[in-house]
């Protein structure tokens, strides 16, 4: 797995999946439109100035409130190379795995300082955050997660496995 | 163990479970809203062909109840065909209510059984002694194909309530305090259980409340220990009493919090995050709308309580009032008890059993600059429509006595 770097986008405590992804748009199914409206509740812009790659930090609870899985259809979608934050929602850290997209719990955040526009590598099989001068570890994710993610989401191996996909 | 552990440890054929370990579990009860029919798009990517156990399986069309848009309307048309291939024949369809009531009432939930829904307020069901959790739309295309699921036993959290309610109180204060105080992230991924002498005298819909609102906190499943009162409750639906699973008298709880609720008075979730939480303020809020319904706040016992509060009064002028019964059925008794005819002819406006506005989606969205008081858990910007709008989170007493005064009011002040 490729070490992750980009610009990164930073977002507060309990950023919940309307903010990530406005009830109003529910209905839509297309991925690449989901996209075009991600984190649209916490900043407008996100979406038309976000890069592939690029890295969303959260604080705590990322992803709380509803289960819609448009929240992280629209982050993998729009080509987020990771969600690091304090702690994650439940739901959506399951959907996140689901769908390949990488999800990083670093309780440990506040030691970088960040203000968000800085550039940052993430090295999710060392377990390193690496970003404004500083460096942050984390305890790396389990094997079968990794796979997963590898994979692009559970799909393929799920064809495959079966429930066993999820080792 | 506790008898979520020991609800898990069955369904996974396992002698026994402990917190942290994964399990996979055969699911009982399935539900999938309208919401998603991405749970169909994943069905087919993750090579699915038939539905596993179309009997245990469930559609509610409850969030855009009746379709709202083109769109809604072609969704709900695929996930019909859908329910007809693959001979599902619970298809619950516009107008029959939220899912968790919906389940409810059909005598498909009760103590013991494992309940998957594609959304997270499913920890409602939990009062009912279910091990009931919400999910995204990919991990419920799994059930559907393998009829299971796995997951992490989580730790449990005891919230202890203990005195007698105030007047005017509702479990909705009650809940509303409780995150107030342990704020949005106390629960993730634990189980939250709620116990004591207020929960032992509590009516079964005001537990629902209670389990509802678990996931404000991040609680990946609600419990309260079953009783006459909730075999009662679901003798009506026809469900057959049978062993009930208890936890064992050793169980290790996470941790053990305990509130007395003589202490506490109405309160309500300031606009933008739920657990910011007071008590009614003094000034004067004017408020625009009014909203009683949803999973959290439409049952008979919220329009009842509303109904008593209005009766033989009107809605304050300049104050939209609107109704959504949480099921047909609870429309249906609300109806021949006369709380609807008490609400009309006090300026209520009803509309289809379902979510309502609850989610931004329709039938009572909120402009700019507009303050809504709601029954509903989130007031999250931008929840029930403009991001400039307002929600505060109260009780159906406090929404009814709202409406009323035209301004955010207590009901111990009428």
């Amino acid at each position: 797995m490729e070490v992750i770097k980009g610009k990164v986008f930073i977002f507060g405590n309990n950023i919940d999946t309307d903010q990530i992804y406005p009830g109003r748009y529910i209905e839509l199914t297309d991925h690449e439109e989901i996209a075009t409206h991600v984190m649209e509740g916490a900043d407008p812009s996100f979406s038309s100035s976000v890069k592939p790659g690029d890295i969303v930090v959260g604080g705590k609870n990322f992803g709380c409130g509803s289960s819609r899985e448009h929240a992280v259809i629209g982050l993998k979608n729009a080509k987020v190379g990771a969600v690091v934050a304090k702690s994650f929602a439940r739901i959506f850290f399951r959907n996140a795995i689901n769908h390949g997209l990488v999800v990083i719990e670093a309780p440990n955040l506040d030691d970088l300082s960040l203000k968000g526009g800085e550039y940052a590598k993430l090295d999710v099989l060392k377990g390193e955050f690496i970003s404004g001068g500083g460096k942050i570890t984390f305890p790396p994710l389990p094997v079968n997660v990794i796979e997963i993610i590898e994979a692009g989401g559970i799909f393929s191996l799920f064809k495959t496995k079966g429930v066993s996909a999820f080792g | 163990m506790h008898a979520l552990e020991k609800i898990l440890s069955r369904a996974s054929g396992k002698e026994r479970v402990s917190a942290g370990e994964i399990v996979m579990a055969d699911v009982d009860v399935a539900e999938v809203n309208d919401l998603y029919l991405q749970v169909v798009r994943s069905f087919y990517e993750l090579g699915g062909k038939r539905v596993a156990r179309p009997d245990h399986t469930n559609f509610v069309f409850d969030h855009y109840s009746p379709a709202s848009t083109i769109k809604a309307a072609e969704n709900q048309k695929v996930m019909r065909e859908f329910c007809q291939l693959m001979d599902i024949k619970n298809l619950f369809d516009i107008g029959e209510g939220i899912c968790h009531q919906v389940l409810t009432e059909s005598g498909l939930v009760g103590p013991g059984k494992i309940v998957v829904e594609t959304d997270s307020h499913t920890t409602t069901l939990g009062s009912l002694g279910a091990f009931a959790t919400g999910v995204g739309a990919t991990d419920m295309a799994v059930i559907l194909i393998s009829g299971k699921l796995w997951f992490k036993v989580p730790k449990v959290i005891r919230i202890v309530l203990e005195g007698k309610l105030n007047e005017g109180v509702m479990a909705k204060d009650i809940i509303l305090h409780v995150i107030g105080d342990l704020k949005q992230d106390a629960a993730i991924y634990k189980a939250v259980e709620f116990s004591g002498e207020c929960v032992q005298e509590m009516p079964q819909e005001e537990r629902m409340v209670l389990c509802n609102m678990a996931v404000e906190m991040g609680a990946k499943t609600a419990y309260i220990a079953p009783d006459e009162i909730t075999l009662d409750y679901l003798a009506r639906f026809g469900w057959e009493k049978g062993e009930i699973l208890t936890t064992d008298l050793d169980y290790d709880y996470d941790s053990i919090i305990e509130y007395d609720i003589s202490t506490i008075r109405p309160k309500v979730a300031l606009p933008g995050s739920v657990d910011n939480v007071s008590e009614i303020p003094s000034e004067n809020i004017r408020i625009d709308q009014v909203f009683l319904g949803t999973c959290t706040g439409g049952r008979l016992n919220d329009i009842r309580v509303a109904a008593e509060i209005l009766k033989g009064r009107k809605v304050a002028p300049g104050t939209r009032f609107v109704v959504i019964p949480a099921s047909k059925m609870v429309f249906h008794d609300a109806l021949k008890a006369g709380y609807i005819d008490t609400l009309l002819s006090a300026g209520a406006v009803f509309s289809t059993p379902g979510c309502g506005p609850c989610l931004g989606a329709h039938e009572g969205v909120i402009a700019a600059g507009e303050r809504c008081v709601s029954t509903s858990s989130r007031n999250f910007p931008g929840r029930m429509g403009s991001t400039d709008a307002e929600i505060y989170i109260v009780s159906p007493a406090t929404a009814a006595a709202t409406a009323l005064n035209g301004s955010l009011c207590s009901p111990d002040s009428l």
